[in-house]
């Protein structure tokens, strides 16, 4: 009969493509929210690593967005099937760090591996945002970047602006981006992507300005958002004042803004050093600067916080496991795939040795603005203020702050209303979180 | 119903039975259960750490101002999709009846809409209206209208409901035509000979003969704008701007899915369920009602 | 219309093609765009002729696509689309027809409660249940099967309402003569009711078909791995690029591909469809 016929081909179906091949290789799975010309590099270093011995076979997939990803873990998890590695956005680690007993520290996995794991081999900003307070790794830096300053050279030369000459500070942006708009040069002067991660995380520790107490977070999951000091809100003021005058551009909550700017909309963009190739394959005339600065900060500018993401382990596997995990992420920090990530992609290399190696191949005299964003993260020491930002929920906070500043945008409220809100809903979402 | 002829069987009844009660027991009611189970308690995502809380959640929800919002959104995105769908197939429909060449291909044309994916309609209308690359946007722009439904609460909410409501006009249209085919001529032609004019007669005659399948389309229409336009909303706004287009439903995926608050999106699941049964129950009267006199 | 001018005529022709160009209109830029070159799509605006790259879009879509929708060719994603359409149609249709047949056709102990069991689900659609459903689903070990992704999409009472409607509108005396010329509750299913109830199978099938083809919240948390998505979510997982950009032009003939199976069940079906859909929801 129909009726039962038809569930017994769906499980029967449903079987078929259940079934994989696993057989003598150990194999790691990796999950990942890498698309189109980042999935590419996913799957050759995949094969590269697999081709390169016969243990171990690195399977990577596909899991959607960077929050679809984590989503698709945290099922995994409790399904009790994890992957083995799966790779987290920055704004995901505060969450992964309180899933102890979930995960695997990185640096424990790299010690099964007999690997010693030495972090004075790597970027310290990088592993300090993906480290516990104690100092240990939890994570391996896949993908880092940091914001950098990105403009029209053909814009700047039409508005009487000096194409070569990026401005510096934000008073100075402000008034290339009102003189770009003025001379009709573009319609709108200035734009941003993620105002969250780039307007606050990043504004703070730029300016050495506290986003929060407890070193914004990372001494401990328990603290208080200050993001609404005079100068945060001087600063988002102006940018409200910008988006009235129609001189500053919205355009979405994450990357989209990047549009703006390729598509000639724009002229001046501060983004991830990650949105790199699009600008690239674009085949704009595009010059690249330092994130612009407040001169009056005091220490200013300090020194930028990663953003991007990182390779996390779960815990549940076995040793054996492990060791593959161990090798793969060897492999991954070898100065020869480290200098070739950073090169092709714009992100920044992870070891020391590798920006050396690439320093010493005149890759960055060749490319001018190519060394910026590490230079912006490893000039200074960082001091509390700049040394990252870490929330149980930070996905949410910044959900928060999006529509705070969305309003401000329209038109509804004053920066001040913007930041105390978003400050204030804030804490109490954060609180909440933390089970009080 | 009691009058019925009916088969004497014990057994058979409840075989065909089983298979529908199977399936509501493991995909209705016991997810409900545990929507239930959820709802009274606080976990965090992993699942590591589960403390009992009572009904802290659902105080939590109903006090908390973005929940009204949200209800406040979605009653204003519901009657606006199901107005604006029906205000444009009526006259479509009406117009329909009273062509005769090309009625087939005109039918045709305007109802495939029906078959596109709420996901892939929102797509389409952000890909025309989209502030950075859409042509309309372009042209709206070049215009002087200060297009941006980015930060405009108003023109987002506008985009979603022109998305939704795109998708519905084909069903809607249909549903008309077979109303209007309902009418007998002779009262049209009554009318016609009594020397009432063409608009005349629609408002007094069609209209009213018109209304238990606008009645119907109005409840479809709304219920489709409730729960089938999530893919329509997460294409196109996310929610935003702020949280001016967060339906309900939209609310319980954002909260569970992406904040993780598994309690608070349970707790909002089963206030969405209780509504939904309450609904059904006042809409089952009606259809039972229709059923014996009608 | 009685007493129509041929204005009035003309006047309908006039409205209908213009409702039309609005229906159909975004499907129509969507076609245009497949057609063009990735630039020209986002650099507005989009000129509204076909352009000449037809083929090559389509070719893409088809065979290099894959880098795109996490390494899996389009056929897969739309013959995983098809076996959930298929499967929520066809399973739909099977179980509310047997259930609604057992309610109007049987009198047993504790029908009025199984009937309510049942109808109280009748509006409740799988996003309100969502959380907990996907819970379910994890516990039984369901995500990433085509079971998974059609069996909680059946369980509704929509289908099941709309046959007990029907069935009820079938006259005793049908019944009383069946039972008469000696047949039993099967033959009486298979030779009366079935026949009878062609027409609304058919517009059910049409409506599950389309229902299921253009479901998202459900496969994209149903579906963790690539090979398991459907074309809509693999469509929209495309456009979700955060740090790419995204290739119009084959995002749009992909998406052609997408709506073109639905609309053709639709337009193909169209009469038994719309004759069915009247008779069984008015």
């Amino acid at each position: 009969m129909k009726f039962r016929g038809i569930p017994a081909v769906i499980s029967a179906v449903a079987a078929l493509s259940a079934a994989s091949p696993a057989f003598a290789v150990t194999e790691i799975s990796w999950w990942h929210a890498m698309a189109g010309a980042n999935n590419d590099v996913v799957e050759t270093l995949a094969r590269e690593f697999n081709a390169s011995q016969s243990e171990y076979r690195v399977l990577p997939s596909y899991k959607g967005t960077y929050p679809e990803t984590l989503n698709a873990g945290i099922a995994a998890f409790r399904a009790k099937q994890p992957p083995h590695v799966m790779q987290v956005f920055d704004v995901g680690t505060g969450v992964m760090m309180g899933a102890t007993g979930a995960v695997k520290p990185v640096a424990e996995v790299l010690t099964l591996g007999g690997e010693t794991f030495d972090k004075s081999k790597y970027l310290s900003g990088i592993t300090a945002y993906y480290s516990t307070p104690e100092g240990v790794m939890l994570s391996f830096p896949y993908n880092s970047s940091s914001p950098i300053l990105y403009y029209n050279k053909d814009h700047f030369a039409k508005a009487g602006l000096d194409p070569e000459q990026p401005p510096q500070t934000w008073p100075e942006v402000f008034e290339a981006a009102r003189q770009i708009k003025a001379s009709g040069a573009a319609n709108c002067g200035l734009t941003s992507t993620w105002l969250t991660w780039i307007g606050l995380e990043n504004f703070s520790a730029w300016n050495n300005l506290q986003y929060g107490t407890e070193e914004n977070g990372l001494a401990s999951t328990d603290f208080q958002l200050t993001f609404n000091s005079p100068l945060h809100v001087q600063h988002f003021q102006n940018l409200a004042d910008l988006a009235k005058e129609e001189v500053f551009r919205y355009g979405g909550r994450t990357s989209e803004a990047k549009a703006l700017l390729i598509s000639g909309e724009c002229s001046i963009l501060t983004e991830s050093s990650g949105g790199l190739g699009d600008v690239v394959n674009s085949g704009m005339n595009y010059g690249l600067g330092s994130l612009p600065y407040y001169p009056e900060a005091e220490g200013a500018p300090q020194n930028t916080i990663p953003g991007g993401a990182s390779l996390w382990v779960f815990a549940g596997h076995s040793d054996a496991e492990y060791k593959g995990v161990a090798e793969f992420f060897k492999f991954l920090s070898s100065v020869e795939i480290q200098s070739r990530l950073h090169q092709v992609s714009g992100y920044l290399p992870v070891t020391l040795e590798a920006y050396e190696a690439t320093r010493a191949s005149g890759f960055y005299e060749k490319n001018p603005g190519r060394e910026t964003p590490i230079l912006q993260m490893m000039g200074k020491a960082p001091t509390p203020n700049s040394k990252g930002v870490r929330a149980v929920n930070l996905p949410q906070l910044r959900d928060i702050q999006n529509e705070e500043f969305e309003r401000m945008l329209a038109g509804q409220q004053t920066a001040q209303q913007a930041l105390d809100n978003a400050a204030t809903r804030g804490n109490a979402a954060l609180q909440e979180a933390l089970g009080k | 119903m009691s009058g019925r002829v009916v088969f004497p069987n014990k057994l058979l009844p409840y075989l065909l039975l089983a298979p529908q009660l199977a399936i509501t027991a493991v995909f209705f009611y016991w997810p409900a259960s545990q929507a239930l189970k959820q709802s009274m308690q606080r976990e965090d995502p992993f699942g590591l750490r589960t403390t009992f809380v009572g009904f802290a959640n659902f105080r939590r929800v109903l006090a908390d101002p973005n929940y009204l919002n949200s209800v406040q959104v979605t009653a204003v995105f519901s009657l606006a999709t199901a107005f604006l769908a029906l205000a444009l197939a009526l006259p479509l429909a009406v117009m329909a009846e009273k062509v005769v060449r090309g009625k087939g291909l005109y039918r045709t044309l305007l109802i495939w809409p029906y078959a596109v994916a709420p996901a892939i309609a929102g797509m389409l209308w952000l890909f025309l209206f989209n502030p950075a690359m859409g042509t309309f946007s372009y042209l709206l722009r070049a215009n002087g209208v200060a297009w941006d439904p980015l930060l405009k609460d108003g023109q987002a909410m506008g985009l979603v409901v022109a998305a939704a409501a795109w998708k519905q006009i084909s069903y809607n249209f249909l549903f008309f035509v077979a109303g209007l085919q309902a009418i007998p001529r002779s009262l049209i032609e009554a009318a016609a000979i009594d020397g009432a004019s063409g608009p005349k007669r629609f408002r007094t005659i069609v209209f009213p003969l018109l209304a238990p399948t606008t009645f119907f389309l109005l409840v479809v229409n709304t219920v489709y704008a409730f729960f089938d336009t999530f893919g329509v909303i997460h294409a196109v706004t996310q929610g935003g701007p702020g949280k001016a287009t967060e339906t309900l439903v939209y609310k319980v995926y954002n909260d569970g899915f992406v904040n993780l608050q598994l309690g608070s999106s349970a707790a909002q699941s089963v206030i969405l369920m209780g509504v939904v049964i309450l609904l059904t129950a006042i809409q089952f009267r009606y259809v039972e009602r229709r059923v014996h006199y009608g | 219309m009685i007493g129509d001018s041929r204005w009035g005529i003309r006047l309908a022709h006039a409205i209908l093609i213009l409702g039309i160009v609005v229906v159909a209109f975004p499907l129509y830029y969507v076609f245009i765009a497949s057609t063009h070159a990735g630039p020209d799509i986002v650099r507005p605006p989009m000129p509204l002729t076909p352009g000449g790259h037809l083929v090559e879009n389509y070719r893409a879509a088809f065979f290099e696509g894959a880098a795109n929708l996490g390494g899996v060719p389009v056929w897969r994603l739309l013959f995983n689309t098809a076996v959930m359409a298929l499967g929520i149609a066809v399973g739909k249709i099977v179980i509310s027809i047997t259930s609604a047949y057992a309610i109007v056709f049987f009198r047993f102990p504790g029908r009025m409660v199984f009937f309510w069991i049942i109808f109280v689900t009748l509006m409740l659609p799988v996003e309100v249940r969502i959380l907990p459903t996907y819970k379910v689903m994890v516990d039984l070990n369901l995500i990433d099967t085509y079971t998974g992704l059609i069996l909680p999409l059946i369980a509704s009472a929509t289908a099941t309402l709309l046959f007990r409607q029907f069935f009820l509108t079938i006259p005793g005396e049908l019944v009383e003569a069946a039972r008469i010329d000696g047949a039993g509750p099967f033959r009486f299913f298979k030779d009366i009711l079935l026949p009878l109830s062609r027409s609304n199978i058919a517009a059910l099938f049409v409506i599950l078909f389309i229902y299921g083809w253009t479901q998202y919240l459900w496969p994209l948390l149903m579906t963790n791995r690539a090979e398991m998505n459907t074309i809509v979510i693999a469509l929209r997982k495309m456009v979700s690029f955060v740090d790419h950009g995204t290739p119009w032009h084959i995002v749009m003939a992909t998406c052609v591909l997408a709506i073109l199976p639905p609309v053709l069940v639709v337009v193909l079906m169209q009469r038994a469809f719309v004759r069915g859909l009247v008779e069984t929801e008015k």
